[in-house]
């Protein structure tokens, strides 16, 4: 051999080589060198490999989307009641209408209603009547709002082509809303705290969690000893006890944040967590001391060598943080203590099914909110989990 | 089925292993034969990835998933019957019986190879009862029998401990007991001194070398040491990259090797026996040294009975040029030592003189952050871990051009021609300045993390362990290349190792360290052939010489240390 | 070991320290004085109200005192007499209020940890040990369903489908006919009958998180060398696999205690609140709901150091499954 022993990486070489045990193919095509690319895109490409994680990463994509264009996409206004249609079961799309004669024409629908005298609870309920035709189209008329509190607008995605006739996909609820309309404008609200709280929880854990592991001393003790004590309580009770002083005077918008900021207030620990410990990792690494011998200042330190390792980690940490603010949100306000009417969000919605006898009536009230906050967090577990699997560029 | 000649215990015919991997199939081992017998020792020796332990793994059926034994026999004779055990299968019986029962197993690691929630004892205990109806009393008794069998002190009481309660040494002993638990008729030791001192690991395979031939036992020994395979070696087998290139009696071996590879195995490994042709002369009287430290000292721990003195007062001069080895075994605070001079380890007291380019004096133990800095900038640090100390999420370009960039030395172009003109200097492409460290191979990381210590025109490096983690070739050409630097750059190296002959090889002056303290400090050559302690004499009788004609450490000198009061 | 225990017991001290003190931060938070708001209440419902009695509470519990006076008291209080303060919503003691309900919050918690060990244990080790197996698959994607599903709505769900297909109306603890019966065999089977369905709930989430914990630090401790040294002794596989990966994977299983409780606690309380468990769940809802502070702080800190118990639990289990625990 020569000075320079086998020059040029190994993965660069003939599949049949003299410098290593000899391989095989599996499949025709061979391997890409990786030598010059740079951490980011091998987690993009280790990320792309997971298909479940890249499924879930588009369902949360969605979700956003739905939350960005909730007006335009949703047929009503999530406030819009009409007493006429109380607990109308939801209804299904056909697309085509069957003539007297037999034939069918193309022409979107859904059934309406007619009412119906339970004579044992002396109630009146609503079946869908399929005599009844309800024409719905696409980019129709309906109320008028403004997309992004911006834009004027009155055209929805979808709708009855007379805004007066009943479509109810999901169902409506105990005041005539339409189900469908409230829990995409739910999305928005829920999705955004998710969002935001994971924001404040990021900021509070990446600050004591970098402190705590790069200072050490009585400074990490402090901090460890708060983390301890705020991750040793029970959320729920906490979490309840600091909701429940929220005065029922303040305004949805204050509210809103102030539970934002609960909910963060607790989910930060487990940031701070693990950055603490990556730091502390970090710290020691041999690398990082041949940089703190190079002269490099300790802020350097920090942002040039021990951060863009820890970024891909705490990005999969966020990202399996967010369900359980969103999990927060949805237990507050299903109890009656979080967010409150007027603001809708899916578990303002799910306040409706809290009367078993309710949901028996009307189980859509349970299930369609349920599912969208099932989804949202599933889908933030996938993908954090794909995240957190490849969120380590060199391990194999 | 051909006979095999009657003391023959164990026959691998060629035999072939496959990794089926997420991208292709490896071929770990391609075709290996190989015939163990009774009461001899073969050696299969190899560098990394030559194959050699798995191949020892498949022999007991262990190979992990997805390694799988393609084709091949293994042939184990007892008592006139012969079994494939490559036709076994791994959950069998028949396979199980086998294991422990006629072929014992010894790890490199007997730290991790031992559980960490049972006493040594009862490990014993297990392996004793599975292949003998012995009752618990009887099963205990033999494990004590066997424990005093491998040397081990009050094995009634030490029975009853945990492994992180052993020594390295003890538990290597340990980890013997529980493969002859089963009478076995061939041992198979895998790399079982590597993790272990010098001096333990004379201890070991002298206790090996007994016990198999006490027992006559078969014993497939697997190294890449060729020195420890001339110490015990009855029969050699070279391995690389998964094909046996050459195999034969070990005087044969190691002096009329066949194959080229052998060859030049051999030499990397006699090269580092003598102290390099090109040397300077040494210069220890006319100029004044360039750095001395005198008196440091570190205590890690509250002053009490508690407290560690990693380092004890140590003394030494670094002349200008010279390169000074401090070579010492594990927790002899040699590495300390080093941190000490730079002080990412405060010291406890104690000062290091630093004398400058101009000849202007600096106590470094005085000095503040920015005249910190200075310093590092003349002195400068090779790691032992060419993977740890290379950040993987920087380009080769900014992992060397890091230092000159923090030190305001050049930018933009001239950064990259500074670059490119470190890499060749060290012998890299500079072509690859743009790939990340982990596209590089152990030797080529470490030839960019001396590139990087280059980056400041320093005036010492301290190199720590810098060779150790590599293969004997690609050592070899990392110390000429330190070498070639010194002359050419006109550099002192501080030169930490475990290894006496790196240290020999590379350096002028040794000083060597014992439970932090510098007991003896001499010319290379002279504490290599003549060191006057007793503790320097047990140290250097104890690595094994690469010549089967002369085994030196089968006679070697044992060092009883005075327990300190 | 008694050394090792009492590090810990003296290591509680602080966070217990910081616990009262978050209670009692949530104790002060709403506004007003709640001694005011309920005399306005009782003369608004024509109630008397006794000067000499306003004053002794004034007295005990130092409404006009500063913040820290107030805690201090407080807590004397609770550690002198075994006062917790005063329920303004049920005009007595909150110690008379308290205690049974988190007696039963204990029993369900340690129910709930029961079932999640139990079935969190087995499933763990088929996952690591058949890795990628369909089995595998089908377990870690009901574990996933089971981390996703908040307890709240795993709760309603249940009740929905008892009621609908079933016919049972599954809130309380006992049927009606057994609620004022003395205790019987029908009447711990009947108890029984109804505690299925909230453990199950508040140890879903528990379980599917403690089989992927299982799952990854198994199959990390399946490579280990010493999982290797088992095997060539030739024990067979099993043994191999539950005398020693699993022994050591059981720590992180067993410390998981720190966190699960906490989370069971969390559970029970919502579930309960839900299923309408005579717990401390739904009396602290009404608590805060009716702005009842002390009742509603006393039960926050009981459940909070519940869980610490449980911590303390978990490190003296672990300093006995670990023998490199219990001799540092």
């Amino acid at each position: 051999m020569t000075l320079q022993e086998n020059l040029g990486p190994r993965i660069d070489r003939p599949l049949v080589v003299a410098d290593g045990p000899s391989i095989s193919p599996l499949k025709q095509g061979g391997t890409v060198s990786t030598a010059t690319i740079g951490p980011w895109r091998l987690i993009g490409r280790k990320l792309l490999r997971q298909k479940v994680a890249m499924i879930a990463g588009a369902v949360i994509l969605i979700l956003y989307l739905v939350g960005l264009f909730a007006e335009f996409l949703a047929p009503f206004l999530p406030t819009t009641s009409k007493p006429q249609y109380t607990y109308a079961p939801p209804q299904a799309i056909s697309l085509f209408v069957t003539n007297p004669d037999g034939s069918s024409d193309f022409r979107p629908h859904v059934k309406g209603y007619r009412v119906e005298i339970d004579k044992v609870a002396l109630r009146r309920t609503f079946v869908v009547d399929e005599t009844k035709v309800v024409p719905i189209g696409f980019f129709v008329k309906g109320p008028a709002y403004h997309l992004f509190g911006l834009i004027p607008m009155d055209r929805h995605l979808i709708g009855p082509l007379n805004p007066a006739d009943p479509m109810y996909l999901l169902g409506t609820d105990r005041l005539g809303r339409d189900v469908f309309s409230r829990l995409v404008h739910g999305t928005r609200v829920s999705m955004s705290i998710g969002l935001v709280g994971v924001g404040v929880s990021l900021v509070l854990g990446v600050v004591f969690g970098a402190i705590s592991g790069f200072y050490g001393g009585w400074v990490d003790m402090l901090i460890q000893r708060v983390i301890e004590v705020v991750s040793a309580m029970p959320t729920i009770p906490l979490w309840l006890g600091l909701a429940a002083a929220i005065p029922l005077t303040w305004s949805p918008l204050t509210v809103y944040f102030v539970i934002t900021i609960i909910v963060s207030l607790l989910g930060w620990t487990s940031l701070a967590r693990e950055v603490r410990g990556r730091f502390l990792a970090l710290r020691s690494e041999d690398f990082v001391t041949a940089a703190r011998l190079d002269g490099s200042s300790e802020t350097r330190l920090i942002f040039r060598h021990i951060l863009p390792s820890l970024t891909s980690h705490i990005l999969a940490v966020v990202t399996l943080a967010v369900p359980t603010m969103i999990v927060a949100e949805t237990s507050l306000s299903f109890l009656g203590i979080g967010l409150k009417p007027p603001v809708v969000s899916w578990g303002v919605l799910l306040q409706d099914a809290q009367n078993i006898r309710t949901v028996a009536t009307a189980p859509w009230l349970l299930i369609w909110p349920s599912l969208a906050v099932v989804v949202a967090v599933l889908s933030f577990n996938f993908f954090g989990d794909g995240l957190r699997d490849a969120a380590d560029p060199y391990d194999n | 089925m051909v006979a095999p000649t009657d003391d023959t215990v164990l026959s691998v015919e060629d035999l072939s292993i496959d990794f089926r991997l997420r991208t292709h199939i490896l071929h770990a081992v391609e075709k290996v034969s190989f015939e163990l017998k009774q009461g001899q020792t073969l050696c299969l020796v190899g560098e990394s990835g030559s194959g050699k332990s798995v191949t020892a793994r498949s022999l007991l059926q262990i190979v992990d998933r997805p390694g799988r034994i393609t084709g091949g026999r293994i042939l184990l004779t007892t008592e006139g019957v012969v079994t494939d055990i490559a036709a076994l299968s791994p959950d069998s019986t028949a396979m199980r019986a086998i294991r422990g029962r006629r072929i014992g197993l010894i790890f490199q690691e007997p730290m991790s190879s031992l559980s960490p929630v049972h006493t040594i004892g009862s490990q014993i205990i297990e392996a004793i009862r599975l292949h003998s109806a012995l009752d618990a009393k009887a099963a205990r008794e033999r494990m004590i029998e066997l424990l005093r069998q491998v040397e081990i002190a009050a094995p009634e009481k030490m029975a009853d401990r945990y492994t992180f309660e052993y020594s390295g040494g003890m538990r290597q002993r340990a980890m013997i007991a529980m493969a002859l638990a089963g009478n076995p008729d061939i041992l198979i030791a895998d790399e079982p001194t590597t993790a272990l001192d010098v001096t333990t690991q004379a201890e070991i395979l002298d206790l090996i070398k007994r016990l198999q031939v006490s027992r006559g036992m078969a014993m497939l020994l697997i190294t890449h040491d060729m020195g420890v395979v001339a110490e015990v070696a009855d029969k050699v087998a070279v391995m690389r990259f998964g094909r046996l290139v050459e195999q034969g009696p070990v005087d044969q071996i190691y002096h009329q090797p066949v194959h080229p590879y052998t060859s030049q195995l051999l030499a990397s490994t006699v090269k580092l026996t003598r102290h390099a042709e090109a040397r300077p002369p040494a210069v220890t009287s006319g100029p004044e040294p360039v750095l001395s430290v005198r008196n440091l000292s570190k205590t890690f721990g509250s002053n009490g009975p508690n407290a560690i003195k990693a380092v004890d007062d140590a003394s030494f001069d670094l002349y200008p040029g010279e390169n000074l080895g401090i070579v010492g075994e594990s927790g002899s605070g040699k590495t300390t030592l080093g941190r000490l001079i730079l002080r990412t380890v405060e010291p406890s007291s104690g000062s290091v003189l630093y004398r400058d380019g101009q000849g202007v004096e600096t106590d470094v133990t005085r000095l503040g952050r920015k005249e910190l800095r200075r310093f590092h900038r003349d002195v400068r640090l090779v790691f032992q871990d060419p993977f740890a100390s290379l950040n993987p999420r920087m380009t080769v370009k900014e992992v060397i051009g890091d230092p000159l960039v923090v030190n305001g030395l050049a930018r933009g172009r001239a950064l990259e021609e500074r670059v490119a003109e470190l890499m060749r200097l060290v012998g890299l492409d500079p072509q690859a300045m743009e790939r990340y460290p982990h596209a590089f191979s152990g030797g080529q990381r470490q030839r960019i993390g001396i590139a990087r210590a280059l980056a400041l025109d320093p005036r010492i490096i301290i190199a720590d362990e810098a060779t150790s983690a590599l293969d004997v070739s690609i050592r070899s050409q990392i110390l000429d290349l330190l070498l070639d630097l010194r002359k050419r750059l006109d550099l002192s190296f501080l030169f930490i190792s475990h290894d006496i002959s790196v240290v020999r090889y590379f350096c002028d002056r040794v000083a060597v360290m014992h439970r932090g303290r510098i007991v003896e400090i001499g010319d290379a050559e002279q504490i290599c052939t003549a060191p006057r302690e007793a503790y320097t004499r047990s140290l250097i009788s104890a690595v094994p010489n690469p010549d089967p004609r002369d085994k030196r450490m089968m006679h070697r000198q044992r060092f009883v240390a005075a327990t300190p009061a | 070991m008694l050394g090792y225990i009492f590090k810990r017991l003296v290591y509680m001290i602080p966070t217990l320290f910081g616990m009262s003190l978050i209670s009692f931060l949530i104790i002060q938070l709403p506004p007003g004085d709640y001694l005011s708001s309920m005399i306005a209440t009782m003369s608004d419902s024509g109630q008397a109200v006794d000067p000499d009695e306003i004053e002794r509470l004034k007295q005990i519990y130092g409404f006009d005192d500063p913040f820290y006076i107030q805690y201090v008291k407080w807590i004397w209080g609770i550690l002198s007499r075994g006062d917790f303060g005063w329920s303004f919503e049920w005009n007595q003691p909150v110690s008379g209020l308290i205690w049974a309900r988190m007696g039963s919050t204990l029993v369900i918690s340690l129910l709930s940890l029961l079932f999640v060990w139990i079935v969190a244990l087995p499933i763990g080790i088929y996952s690591a040990v058949r890795r990628h197996s369909i089995g595998d698959h089908v377990f870690t994607f009901l574990g996933f369903i089971g981390l996703a599903v908040p307890n709240f709505i795993l709760a309603l769900t249940l009740m929905y489908v008892a009621y609908r297909y079933l016919g049972q109306s599954v809130g309380g603890f006992f049927s009606p006919e057994y609620a004022e019966a003395p205790w019987s065999l029908a009447k711990l089977w009947d108890l029984l009958a109804h505690l299925w369905i909230p453990i199950i709930i508040i140890g879903a989430s528990g379980t599917a998180a403690l089989i992927r914990i299982l799952r990854a630090n198994l199959t990390d401790e399946l490579h280990k060398p010493y999982v290797v040294t088992a095997r060539a002794k030739g024990l067979p596989e099993y043994k191999v696999i539950l005398k020693y990966p699993v022994r050591i994977a059981l720590n992180p299983f067993v410390s998981a205690i720190g966190w699960v409780l906490p989370h069971l606690v969390s559970g029970v309380t919502i579930t309960a609140i839900v299923l309408n468990l005579p717990t401390a769940g739904p009396l602290l809802f009404r608590a805060l709901v009716s702005q009842d502070m002390y009742l509603a702080g006393s039960f926050i800190l009981l459940l909070s150091a519940l869980t610490l118990v449980g911590m303390l639990l978990s490190d003296l289990l672990l300093a006995i499954l670990d023998p490199r625990i219990r001799f540092n």
